[in-house]
């Protein structure tokens, strides 16, 4: 058996659809409240960092986690948005929060 | 050692947001006031920066961020930016096995002390752990 | 006034010359008005870490001095030098750390920099929702605002609304784009430079760079034409 080194490949890649997880979080998490189950589009790849949901408990983080730039239209986060359909918000959310989705989006 | 446990502190009436997720909520007016740090601010600042830093390493920004979300709604609403970092400097200094519990607690006597004898009001008030 | 205390580091900050356009009042007297708990707290973990030697007097004062000396008019700089300079402006924005490094700006361990640029079509406002993430290593401490309950609740899901408090219109033509710091990423906004500005000094045009133009949440302006002497 070969055992070769696999450093944290992408999932996603720039202009993907992706969707956050809907799922509650237990303890350190940077994924907001206000994103879970909202749908946006990866704006950029942010690189690879030690995951901060161990980090708080005095884990190192590893294996590295890879981070996204998400960009989402800000109707589709607040039912009630009072801005123009053109505002955006941005947020970077790691990977093991993002799913694919199927629908395609402008980002 | 044991790990810290894991908990999540909902917000109440937020349907089990944490207390410190507050992107959409409503907290009123932005006060744009500004004022300078105290003195004690300052230094809980550097000895924040210094403890997460490589050369310390004592231990993680994120442990610190962690320990401030565990304090609940009460306890995070009321106390203002700097007295969450202290308290969790305290915390994780403790959890990390670098000071005790009973040390800090016998040492914040001794400062109550010093400083009355000075001649300052000082408050008889604990921080919460 | 009597320190009863060893506290070996220093006096009290009375505006030691760092860099900054109006003298700001004298650093708060700690010995004025009662000692509250957490300042008690502070002293008792400082010193018994020091005692321990984790930490030394002298780092802690170097630090402290590190955080003085990085202050909104460093920013200002970096962003009149990102106007006059175009490989210095593309530089900033693909690489922030090698662009302030080269400045002899280092921002440290803790973080990531990222540059945002505002433009004609998108303006840029950052926030952090979940704490208070802030570039700190190049602007100093943030305002209170920046970390109130207020601005973080509030900027993601009105930021025109939050813009307009803080006296910035933005035309309904224009995307408004929120940066919600999340991750170990701090945003800096380059801001657009104002019309009428042609001929200014780099100088003259840091002067017009205010901190909250850098966070989002002013807009740069050019210098109003003197008025007549006589009213």
């Amino acid at each position: 058996m070969t055992i070769t080194a696999k450093p944290p490949k992408p999932r996603f890649k720039t202009g993907d659809t992706v969707h956050i997880g809907d799922r509650k979080a237990v303890g350190h998490c940077r994924t907001p409240w206000y994103l879970r189950g909202k749908t946006g589009v990866v704006a950029s790849i942010q690189g690879t960092y030690h995951d901060p949901e161990r980090l708080a408990y005095h884990k190192p983080g590893l294996p590295s986690q890879v981070l996204y730039k998400v960009r989402f239209l800000q109707s589709e986060i607040w039912p009630k948005y009072k801005g123009p359909a053109t505002d955006h918000l941005e947020a970077d959310i790691y990977e093991y929060w993002l799913e694919p989705a199927t629908e395609e989006r402008r980002p | 050692m044991t790990t810290p446990t894991r908990k999540t502190m909902p917000r109440t009436g937020a349907k089990g947001r944490a207390a410190h997720d507050v992107g959409g909520l409503d907290f009123g007016p932005i006060d744009r006031h500004e004022h300078d740090l105290a003195l004690w601010e300052k230094r809980v600042d550097a000895m924040l920066i210094l403890l997460v830093g490589k050369k310390k390493g004592a231990f993680a920004i994120d442990a610190m961020r962690r320990a401030i979300e565990d304090y609940g709604q009460q306890e995070y609403d009321r106390t203002t930016y700097y007295e969450k970092w202290a308290r969790a400097i305290r915390n994780l200094v403790v959890e990390q096995e670098i000071l005790t519990r009973a040390e800090i607690e016998a040492r914040m006597q001794e400062v109550r002390d010093k400083h009355l004898k000075a001649g300052r009001k000082v408050s008889k008030a604990g921080v919460p752990w | 006034m009597t320190h009863g205390h060893g506290s070996h580091d220093h006096d009290h900050d009375h505006g030691h010359g760092h860099d900054h356009d109006e003298p700001h009042p004298p650093q708060r007297d700690h010995d004025a008005g009662e000692m509250g708990a957490y300042e008690v707290l502070e002293e008792a973990v400082r010193t018994l870490l020091i005692e321990k030697g984790v930490l030394t007097p002298a780092e802690i004062r170097g630090q402290m001095d590190l955080m003085d000396s990085r202050t909104p008019s460093l920013g200002a700089n970096v962003i009149a030098k990102a106007w006059t300079d175009p490989a210095f402006k593309k530089l900033l924005l693909k690489d922030t750390r090698a662009a302030l490094a080269g400045l002899g700006i280092d921002i440290g361990t803790l973080a990531e920099f990222r540059t945002i640029e505002n433009t004609p079509k998108v303006h840029n406002v950052v926030v952090c929702t979940l704490c208070s993430c802030y570039p700190k290593m190049l602007l100093g401490i943030p305002p209170a605002w920046y970390k109130s309950l207020a601005y973080r609740s509030r900027v993601v899901v009105d930021p025109r609304g939050v813009l307009e408090e803080f006296g910035v219109k933005v035309k309904p033509g224009v995307e408004v784009r929120v940066h919600d710091s999340t991750a170990d990423l701090r945003y800096l906004i380059l801001p657009m430079r104002p019309k009428g500005t042609d001929g200014l000094s780099e100088e003259d045009l840091a002067g017009l760079v205010t901190r909250d133009a850098m966070v989002g949440t002013a807009i740069p302006e050019a210098p109003k034409p003197k008025r007549a002497a006589a009213e």
